[in-house]
């Protein structure tokens, strides 16, 4: 017997989570080799940095800004479809994109129905190339976490201090000061590191509302570098500045941050007695009605303009699909092959680590390990005859994070009220896998499998460095199109692909949880 | 017969020492104060726990090094003694082999386990669709089909209702009388051992006595087992 017994051996964990850290300081050491540190950094590199802090600090800031009004809305308002709009506060997390960047377009573009309602009023069209589309497009993605988040921390102040509050009959103001600010300063701070840290290794919102030397993100910066010039060791240089960044952001994020922004719990409704007053219902009915047109708004416009373009998808784009689907499939499979080891040696108790591999995919970031794979690749190989795999490896490691926090607190449980009973049993090793771990888990597989399927399928990174004019996926493709300015066959594209991710992520989720007992 | 020689089984802070013998096919409850040990002491014996120091030897033959599924053992816990998932045939089967490939034979005594225990109606059920009393005569018929010399029970009754809880305990009984199996089951109620054991461990002040005849044991309590009973 060794120290203690159990039901299954940590050593494939453990050797998933060496392969995760292999492939993400394998690749950086490669991008670190050929960085050429006598060159420094150019002008336009400083602006890159310059760009990408600042629409971080501007899209985390108006987020969060926006999210506080809108969960507390959320937080003491009962209303029919509450439950709904709060599920839907989840959808952006796996929305493809490039979809939410179409319908952004058909709101706010040029020709959008915004513009075309100020253009009724005899106002200027708005501008949405450029820092504020792409601040538009972050707060777009990033408000619902946000109000997740904090309508967590709304949740979390116990009901009987609330009950205490309204026995003491403290005014709407009161209750701020003794009960929503000091949440609030605890949370703050946490969902403001989030939304920084994921804007700051933003790409494919850069790469079609930025651009130019005004609007070019670190990421974007590393991509221009690579496929139009071809300079390794540019791409190299920034890869390291982007990883840095990073690295710091995701560090102060996890030591920040509280509670996880999906998932459950975050239904149960809250008696409280204050903001009776008339104003204060329309306040909250306010914020809510603009948060659920700014959500809703773009999808709809994407269904209404992609469906004329649905009857008329021509065969690459259909091809783009298949691809699309493939190397879902693929980085779904990758993704379990990783996480179910790492979940369960984490269960044992061996966490440490593994939870650590499982993390670094928070700070690495995809075209960091693009340029790293590629430049391993490349004397061995042709690296573009290996997009697919290569995207669906990357799209993985992204996942992992996520999925490790889904399979993770299942897994412990599992282990801890399963283990010994198994053991007793001599059920040790693939029978307590295949009899137990995975029966178990199977929801929890289901949602996490979900998410790294619609994750993959509209991912719009590592595609773009490894991809020939021959090859592309889903997004790529609607990319390609909208920079032909079709913009009704990429709408039609785009319609493809959102419902191609949705029907992925609930497919896998409803399978996980279809005829599972409790 | 198991030997417990000169054991340390240590947890945290928390040290119970026991050097005692059990006669093959005697039936032992282990009483004492909660939190004194005696859940620690029958997951040594099952393998669950490691010695510090000292030996267990079943018939002579050392189990201290034995993982828990190889030792002859079978055991209920406190509660999750079945897979929800699984229905009741394969529960049980689990006992014969965990990979569930069961020859015609094996079946044919799964079946015959589900018989005895009175539950040949609801082999396709699963757990959930049982009562609290059907899903412990699962279990024991699980512990039937294992057919392990020793049959150790950490209060796996407790939640059922007195009179179902003397019923499991008759059942138990009437089990290792007919496959001659030796009982340790833990108890914090007196009258279940006088039910069923016909000696009795106590497990006190660190120290898990020797086995002596339950009746009079209960009759004549030593200050530590006095101050338990009250």
């Amino acid at each position: 017997m060794a120290d203690r017994a159990q039901p299954v051996s940590p050593r494939l964990g453990i050797g998933a989570a060496g392969l995760v850290a292999a492939l993400i300081f394998g690749t950086l050491a490669a991008v670190a080799l050929r960085a050429e540190s006598g060159r420094g950094l150019g002008s336009s590199d400083w602006a890159a940095l310059r760009f990408t802090l600042i629409q971080a600090c501007l899209s985390a800031g108006l987020s969060v800004a926006l999210a506080i009004p809108v969960a507390r809305a959320l937080a003491r308002r009962r209303f029919v479809g509450r439950r709904v709009l709060i599920a839907l506060l989840g959808a952006p997390f796996i929305l493809p994109v490039i979809v939410a960047i179409l319908g952004l377009l058909q709101v706010f573009g040029r020709a959008g129905w915004f513009s075309s309602g100020l253009a009724v009023l005899g106002l200027e069209p708005v501008q949405i190339y450029g820092l504020h589309g792409v601040v538009l497009a972050h707060v777009f993605f990033n408000l619902p976490l946000a109000t997740r988040l904090l309508l967590q921390g709304w949740q979390e102040i116990p009901a009987e201090r609330f009950r205490l509050a309204a026995q003491l009959d403290a005014d709407a103001r009161a209750m701020r000061q003794l009960l929503e600010f000091p949440m609030l300063r605890r949370v703050v701070p946490g969902a403001l590191a989030v939304v920084f840290a994921i804007c700051l290794s933003s790409f494919a919102v850069a790469l079609t509302l930025g651009g130019g030397p005004r609007a070019t993100t670190i990421e974007l910066a590393i991509y221009q570098a690579f496929r139009f010039d071809f300079d390794l060791g540019r791409a190299a240089l920034l890869s390291g500045l982007q990883l840095v960044l990073t690295g710091a952001a995701a560090l102060v994020a996890v030591k920040v941050a509280v509670g996880e922004g999906f998932g459950t719990g975050l239904d149960r409704p809250l008696q409280r007695w204050d903001g009776n007053t008339v104003a204060a219902c329309i306040l909250d009915g306010f914020w809510i009605v603009l948060a659920a047109g700014f959500l809703l708004l773009p999808l709809s416009a994407i269904v209404l303009a992609g469906l004329p373009g649905m009857a008329s998808l021509t065969v690459s784009v259909w091809m783009a699909a298949l691809n699309s689907v493939l190397v879902a499939a693929l980085s779904t499979v990758l993704l379990l092959l990783l996480a179910l080891p790492m979940a369960s040696a984490v269960a044992l108790g061996r966490g440490g680590m593994i939870e650590v591999a499982g993390i670094l995919g928070l700070a690495a970031s995809p075209l960091v390990i693009g340029t790293g794979l590629f430049i391993v690749i490349y004397p061995i190989a042709d690296p573009f005859a290996l997009a697919l795999p290569v995207t669906a490896l990357v799209n993985a490691v992204m996942a992992l994070p996520f999925a490790l926090r889904i399979l993770v607190p299942r897994a412990r449980e599992v282990t801890a009220r399963y283990g010994k009973l198994s053991l007793s049993l001599d059920m040790a090793g693939w029978p307590f896998v295949w009899r137990v771990f995975l029966p178990r888990m199977r929801p929890q597989i289901g949602f996490a499998a979900g998410l790294a399927a619609a994750l993959s399928m509209g991912d719009l990174g590592v595609i773009a460095l490894f991809a020939d004019p021959e090859f592309a996926t889903l997004p790529l493709q609607v990319y390609r199109l909208m920079g032909a300015y079709r913009m009704e066959a990429a709408a039609g594209a785009a319609l493809l692909l959102l419902t191609l991710s949705m029907a992925a992520f609930w497919i896998l989720d409803r399978g996980g949880r279809w005829h599972a007992e409790a | 017969m198991l030997r417990l020689e000169n054991c340390l089984i240590e947890n945290g802070g928390f040290a119970l020492h026991a050097d005692l013998t059990v006669d093959r096919g005697s039936r032992i409850a282990v009483i004492g104060p909660s939190g004194a040990g005696k859940s620690t002491l029958i997951e040594a014996v099952a393998g669950f726990r490691q010695l510090s120091s000292g030996a267990i030897h079943w018939n002579g033959t050392s189990l201290t090094q034995v993982e828990p599924g190889k030792r002859p053992v079978a055991m209920l816990f406190q509660d999750g003694n079945l897979f929800p998932h699984l229905t009741v045939v394969q529960n049980v089967g689990l006992g014969i082999r965990a990979n569930l490939r069961l020859d015609a034979t094996q079946r044919a005594q799964v079946q015959a386990a589900l018989v005895r225990v009175g539950l040949q109606d609801m082999a396709d059920r699963k757990p959930a669709a049982l009562s609290g009393g059907q899903q412990s005569r699962v279990a024991l018929a699980r512990v039937l089909v294992q057919g392990r010399d020793l049959l150790l029970l950490d209060e796996p009754f407790a939640a059922l209702g007195p009179a179902l809880k003397a019923e499991m305990l008759d059942l138990v009984a009437e089990l290792v009388a007919e496959n001659g199996a030796t009982l340790l089951m833990v108890s914090h109620d007196p009258s279940d051992a006088r039910r069923i054991a016909d000696q009795v461990v106590l497990v006190a002040d660190g120290q898990a006595h020797p086995p002596m005849e339950t009746a009079s044991l209960l009759d004549n309590p030593p200050p530590a087992l006095k101050a338990y009973l009250g």
